[in-house]
């Protein structure tokens, strides 16, 4: 089932968390609402599960072509994981899977068995049959996770909500469950948003990221179009480390620190300062001057341990870079803290300047 | 599985106390002297004192004192105004409870004053504003003395009063206890289709049981032992409107001292139940809570 919101807005008294946001979800997709604290996301998300009312007056949201808008967060029928898991604190995890079977009206309640055999068919789906009985203090962050999960699935939801959903665990497990999580959404193949502002994890999990910023969409696309093709600044500096350098427009070339670069898409601008990024790994390194345009830098420091390896760099005209480079190229090039080393770009994303 | 980790957990925090309080032998035992002194003097004297002028006069004029029908009808009338004031605060305290905890509104802060407002005000002061309104001197008492409803000199004034005196004890325990706990598992509940009932009775209820238990008992220590503000509007008509603090005052001036201290050592037998339920409350919220920050326990 697709979903479709159109012209949202919500304010909290001055403060304005969305501001005419537009998004659809096709049918078994996967997206990420990615952005840093206070963009919006948690609120859209909250919205679509209509735990939050939009403004009065300020657009629909659609599942599939019914409009839901007005429809109580219990009978919207969506899968919510929360943040911090709200798993109920007195309930064993069997207890905690059964809940949305059990609230529902005797009518469509499941009887003793079906309601057996389906949360147990769901503690398999997450890897925990063994953990029925046990209470959630007594589980692991991940375990924690997973129960929210399978006690989200229980209700046969029409879309799945997720809040940050691996906020609270470590790195190796968050890693874990993230892939773990993306193989669950090609099998059972349900329409799914979730909230991160770990970039890694919306290019690696989701079909199609959606990058926001103070209460607006910046950009919806695939990973690889986001990160290739940023189409504003905002989205270029969050996703991932990247050299910044102010520069200047001019006849169709953007000037900075020492270089010009060919700048096909101003060719009709004005003359006008403009801002220039260039990803620490988008920066070719070599110990001379091959002839192409290119900055001189002194090394001021190595962080060799990783796969790949990250030069500090400090340009003859002052500004400090960061290049990264595979381990191979790093070794090939016998290079040590204040080597002179020469630097070419081979991509530059560029953006007027509009202040 | 959690008794180990709770074992070893206690064993590090009485590491840390001996690490922390080194202070010399004579000092500690001068502290702990003086506070178990202290205790002797003003607590557990007074409580033999109650039991031993009770039993003064034998097992017999104890019991005939307290099956005495006066002494019955304060008795009844005790359990009554408890029965009805215990509950209606309990309402009271987890509706009130439940709104400041849960929700944001305007006039918050000037709620949770208010509700601490029988704390701070004298109970005597409290007894004379319920006289000063439904008195027949006072604002409706001609009004309602019209209708034949009195409320000064009778049950109904009484319940009043220790309404007044018991509604912030459900509520002040409560109010930590549910902004702690948030909102989210209520919304989880909402989100899985759960109705505002199945909600309360599902998922708050039991997170607050232990604490509204010890509300509850506190409260109703406090409603069957009030004497102030009960004294002020019950008249002290005997056999109607005495609730056995006030019958204990009566029979003392009486010169009725056994009497008196067998009704009293009822009220001091409801004080200890009190202080053992409290205690075992205590002990089992404590351990729930020390389970819960354990956090993983392990397989």
């Amino acid at each position: 089932m697709g979903i479709e919101v159109r012209n949202i807005t919500k304010t909290f008294g001055t403060f304005t968390a969305l501001d005419d946001v537009s998004l659809s979800v096709a049918t078994g997709e996967l997206v990420a609402l990615l952005g840093p604290s206070g963009s919006g996301k948690t609120t859209l998300l909250r919205i679509i599960a209509g735990l939050e009312e939009p403004n009065p007056g300020s657009g629909e949201i659609y599942f599939q072509d019914e409009n839901v808008a007005h429809r109580t967060v219990g009978s919207r029928q969506v899968g919510f994981v929360f943040q911090h898991y709200a798993l109920f604190r007195h309930m064993t995890v069997f207890e905690n899977v059964a809940f949305g079977l059990r609230v529902r009206p005797r009518s469509v309640r499941p009887g003793r068995n079906l309601l057996r055999y389906k949360v147990l068919r769901l503690l398999k789906l997450v890897q925990l049959e063994s953990m029925a009985n046990r209470y959630p203090h007594q589980l692991s962050g991940g375990q924690r996770q997973r129960v929210a999960l399978a006690r989200a699935l229980a209700i046969e939801p029409k879309v799945l909500l997720l809040d940050e959903p691996f906020g609270a665990l470590d790195a190796r497990v968050r890693q874990e469950l993230r892939q773990w999580l993306r193989r669950l959404h090609d099998d059972i193949h349900l329409t799914s948003v979730f909230v991160t502002h770990d970039q890694d994890e919306a290019l690696e999990l989701a079909d199609r990221v959606l990058v926001m910023n103070e209460g607006r969409i910046e950009q919806i696309g695939t990973p690889d179009e986001v990160f290739h093709n940023p189409k504003t600044e905002f989205v270029v500096k969050f996703l991932g480390q990247v050299n910044f350098f102010h520069g200047r427009l001019e006849g169709g070339k953007v000037h900075f620190s020492t270089l010009a670069w060919e700048s096909p898409e101003h060719a009709g601008a004005a003359s006008q300062p403009a801002h220039v990024f260039i990803r620490p790994h988008e920066l070719d390194v070599d110990v001379q001057s091959d002839g192409h345009p290119s900055l001189q830098a002194t090394v001021s420091r190595i962080h060799s341990a990783g796969p790949n390896v990250r030069l500090e760099l400090v340009a003859q005209s002052g500004e400090r870079l960061c290049a990264e480079l595979s381990q191979d190229r790093y070794r090939s090039l016998h290079i040590s803290a204040g080597s002179t080393v020469y630097v070419t770009p081979r991509e530059v994303k560029v953006f007027a300047d509009k202040s | 599985m959690v008794e180990p980790a709770l074992r070893r957990v206690l064993t590090l925090m009485a590491d840390r106390r001996t690490e922390a309080t080194n202070e010399p032998r004579c000092v500690r035992w001068l502290l702990i002297g003086t506070a178990l002194t202290f205790l002797g003097l003003f607590l557990f004297v007074p409580l033999v004192v109650v039991f031993a002028q009770a039993f003064s006069k034998g097992w017999v004029a104890y019991w005939e004192a307290l099956s005495e029908p006066n002494a019955r009808s304060a008795i009844l009338l005790t359990l009554i105004v408890a029965l009805i004031a215990v509950p209606i605060n309990t309402l009271f305290g987890v509706v009130a409870a439940w709104a400041i905890a849960k929700f944001q509104f305007v006039g918050k802060s000037v709620l949770i004053t208010l509700i601490d407002l029988p704390y701070s005000v004298s109970p005597v002061i409290a007894g004379m504003v319920f006289v000063l309104l439904f008195g027949l001197q006072g604002w409706f008492g001609p009004w309602l003395d019209e209708r034949g409803i009195h409320v000064i000199f009778s049950t109904t004034g009484i319940v009043l009063a220790t309404l007044f005196v018991t509604f912030p004890f459900v509520a002040r325990e409560l109010i930590p206890l549910m902004q702690s706990q948030g909102t989210e598992e209520e919304e989880a509940a909402r989100v899985l289709g759960a109705g505002w009932w199945q909600m309360f009775w599902r998922v708050t209820l039991p997170n607050i049981k232990w604490g509204l238990l010890y509300g509850v008992i506190l409260c109703n220590a406090r409603a069957m032992g009030e004497f102030g503000a009960v004294s002020v509007v019950s008249g002290k008509i005997r056999g109607e409107t005495n609730t056995m603090p006030l019958y204990v005052e009566m029979l003392y001036n009486e010169y009725n001292a056994a009497a008196a201290f067998a009704v009293a050592s009822l009220l001091a037998l409801l004080a200890l139940l009190t202080l053992a339920l409290k205690s075992i409350l205590q002990w089992k919220t404590g351990r729930r809570a020390a389970a819960e920050e354990l956090g993983y326990v392990g397989d």
